[in-house]
């Protein structure tokens, strides 16, 4: 595929996605029906059905996708680790114990929630490279994935601890979080993750040149005139927050910064600021269509939506792995 | 021109110091070569021109302008460095790879210029590297990856150029073709500083030679006047001869067996 092929495939893609979204489920609607519906006109249940519940859920897994994809590439990028993602280092298992902790203290609104997660981020992070160091450098990347596992492994038991303790709602809510889901998405989430994803997406973006120059190893970065220790920092920092935000909104969704990168990549997109911008569509895309498939495949249950990113994602770790070993 | 003056550097946690005292002048139109054993602070040098390991004491200065004083591509246009290693996580086409020299020239939202297109074919054309600018990095082999990397350097524009061993794995005819370069670039005005272990190639191609020994300088001046039995035995702690190059008539080493010593 040739590079402006890439831009006009993945943007039909991704609003063919969005339709399709809108329109298919336990209630099917015609594109006639959902235009209407968008417009405020014709049957009252569709309209509630369109505006109220799909549509707001089809444009919230469009931004968890798209600030996955953008947080996975700029990771992957500025640590130069091919099988880097907010999900592998540990990076969202840590948002999503903020995010508990933020509602078992009774902060469960759209704007503190991802701030909690924030904070939980940036312990895990903080984490993941102490270990990393102490383990002989972050230039072997299995050594900073092993951290993001075991860092991985203690949220999931951190939030398990809360839980036995919680209330049936607590629990849910937290249960939630470990799955990841769209389910619950309301306009005003939306809206603010939108904010988040494109305050964090933008600061990327005026990044991504750094991003080109750090993923050159700290040496030659240093030797280009780029601090490599502060502008790394900042881009893990802001990758992080881009990351937390999608976990506050919809729990944890692996391997989504994981695969995007490598698929814009492979259309020979190579540098960062076309590459996050690519990945933040390509990412939308691929989370709107596994939320698509979470809700349909088996109604009437639901299932969660991390799951299915991680069924596509963990046999492409494999392949990527094998690469890289 | 760069200008190391009483340079002292330490590794964190080390007992002595990688360089101690080290003085010299790297002018302008000349080539300048740093030799010395392992170990002997050719690479730290180096380091310590970056700031990747900060100065105990002493200065270095390119242009005039200290490395410490903290604008970072403000030295990055005065001095280009090719460091010993480096491999790409993510392969890139050549010419993208060479067009990341002008980062300390762009702008804040870094798009390239005319200008920047000039130098990066420029650096293209001197380092070579036309043929394969097409190809990805990926697809080079060791030789042509190493001329890519110069052409990176050349297109930083800078008046001073470091080589760190930047022909360690290189076979006879890529190595002499990357010190022809070298010697055409001092020729062109390049102030360029040369790291290497090949003592006998540096003799014929260098103008001045800084001899390193446990972090000091052992020894400086012309080829002839470093490269003498008396100077170098000590230092490689190796018997060894002095002939002359046939073709040149700089001086040459001979290493002698070692049942000699």
């Amino acid at each position: 595929m040739t590079r402006s092929g890439f831009w006009i495939v993945a943007a039909v893609i991704l609003v063919a996605l969005m339709v399709l979204g809108v329109s298919w489920g336990t209630v099917p609607l015609s594109l006639h029906a959902v235009v209407a519906a968008l417009a405020g006109h014709g049957d009252r249940n569709a309209v509630e059905i369109v505006r109220a519940l799909r549509l707001p859920r089809v444009a919230l897994a469009a931004l968890v996708g798209a600030g996955l994809g953008v947080s996975g590439a700029a990771l992957q990028g500025s640590l130069r680790n091919a099988l880097a993602e907010p999900y592998l280092l540990g990076v969202s298992g840590g948002a999503a114990v903020g995010a508990v902790i933020g509602v078992a203290l009774g902060f469960s609104s759209a704007v503190a929630l991802p701030l909690f997660a924030f904070a939980g981020a940036a312990a895990a992070i903080a984490t993941a490279i102490l270990i990393a160091r102490a383990a002989g450098g972050r230039a072997d990347p299995r050594v900073l994935l092993m951290a993001g596992v075991i860092i991985g492994a203690f949220a999931n038991a951190a939030i398990m601890v809360v839980l036995s303790g919680a209330p049936a709602n607590t629990m849910r809510s937290a249960l939630w979080w470990m799955m990841g889901s769209a389910a619950g998405a309301d306009w005003p989430q939306v809206a603010w993750l939108a904010g988040y994803t494109v305050l964090a997406g933008g600061a990327l973006l005026w990044f991504a040149r750094d991003i080109d120059i750090l993923a050159l190893g700290d040496e030659s970065a240093t030797a280009l005139g780029v601090n490599a220790e502060r502008a790394g920092r900042r881009v893990f920092l802001v990758s992080s927050l881009l990351a937390a935000a999608t976990v506050a909104a919809a729990g944890l969704v692996g391997f989504v910064g994981l695969v995007v990168p490598h698929l814009v990549r492979a259309a020979g997109i190579r540098r960062h600021r076309p590459l996050l911008l690519g990945a933040a569509l390509t990412g939308a895309a691929l989370v709107v269509l596994a939320d698509l498939v979470a809700r349909t495949a088996h109604p009437p249950a639901e299932l969660p939506l991390g799951a299915v990113t991680a069924l596509v994602g963990v046999p492409f770790f494999l392949v990527q792995l094998r690469r890289f070993s | 021109m760069i200008r190391f003056d009483q340079v002292v550097a330490r590794y964190p946690r080390a007992a002595g110091a990688a360089v101690d005292d080290v003085s010299f002048v790297v002018p302008p139109a000349r080539i300048t070569a740093v030799v010395g054993p392992n170990g002997s602070g050719k690479s730290t040098l180096v380091r310590a021109l970056l700031r990747m390991l900060p100065l105990v004491s002493g200065t270095i200065r390119v242009e005039g302008l200290d490395g410490a004083a903290g604008d970072r591509r403000a030295f990055a246009r005065r001095v280009a460095v090719v460091t010993q290693r480096e491999s790409l996580v993510f392969p890139m086409p050549v010419r993208e790879y060479v067009a990341l020299g002008r980062y300390p020239h762009e702008g804040s939202w870094h798009a390239a210029g005319a200008e920047d297109e000039r130098a990066i074919d420029d650096a293209v054309m001197l380092a070579g590297v036309l043929p394969f600018a097409q190809r990805s990095t990926e697809e080079l082999s060791g030789g042509e990856w190493q001329r890519v990397r110069i052409a990176r350097a050349l297109a930083q524009r800078a008046p001073a150029l470091v080589l760190d061993e930047p022909t360690t794995f290189l076979d006879i005819a890529h190595e002499m073709a990357m010190f022809e370069l070298f010697a055409r670039l001092a020729r062109g005005g390049t102030a360029v500083l040369l790291v290497s272990h090949q003592l006998n190639l540096v003799a014929r191609f260098a103008d001045t030679m800084v001899l390193l020994h446990r972090g000091r300088v052992a020894a400086a001046g012309t080829p002839t006047e470093v490269m003498r039995a008396a100077v170098l035995e000590p230092v490689y702690d190796w018997p060894l001869v002095i002939t002359r190059d046939p073709a040149v008539g700089a001086p040459a080493l001979l290493p002698l067996r070692g049942s000699s010593r």
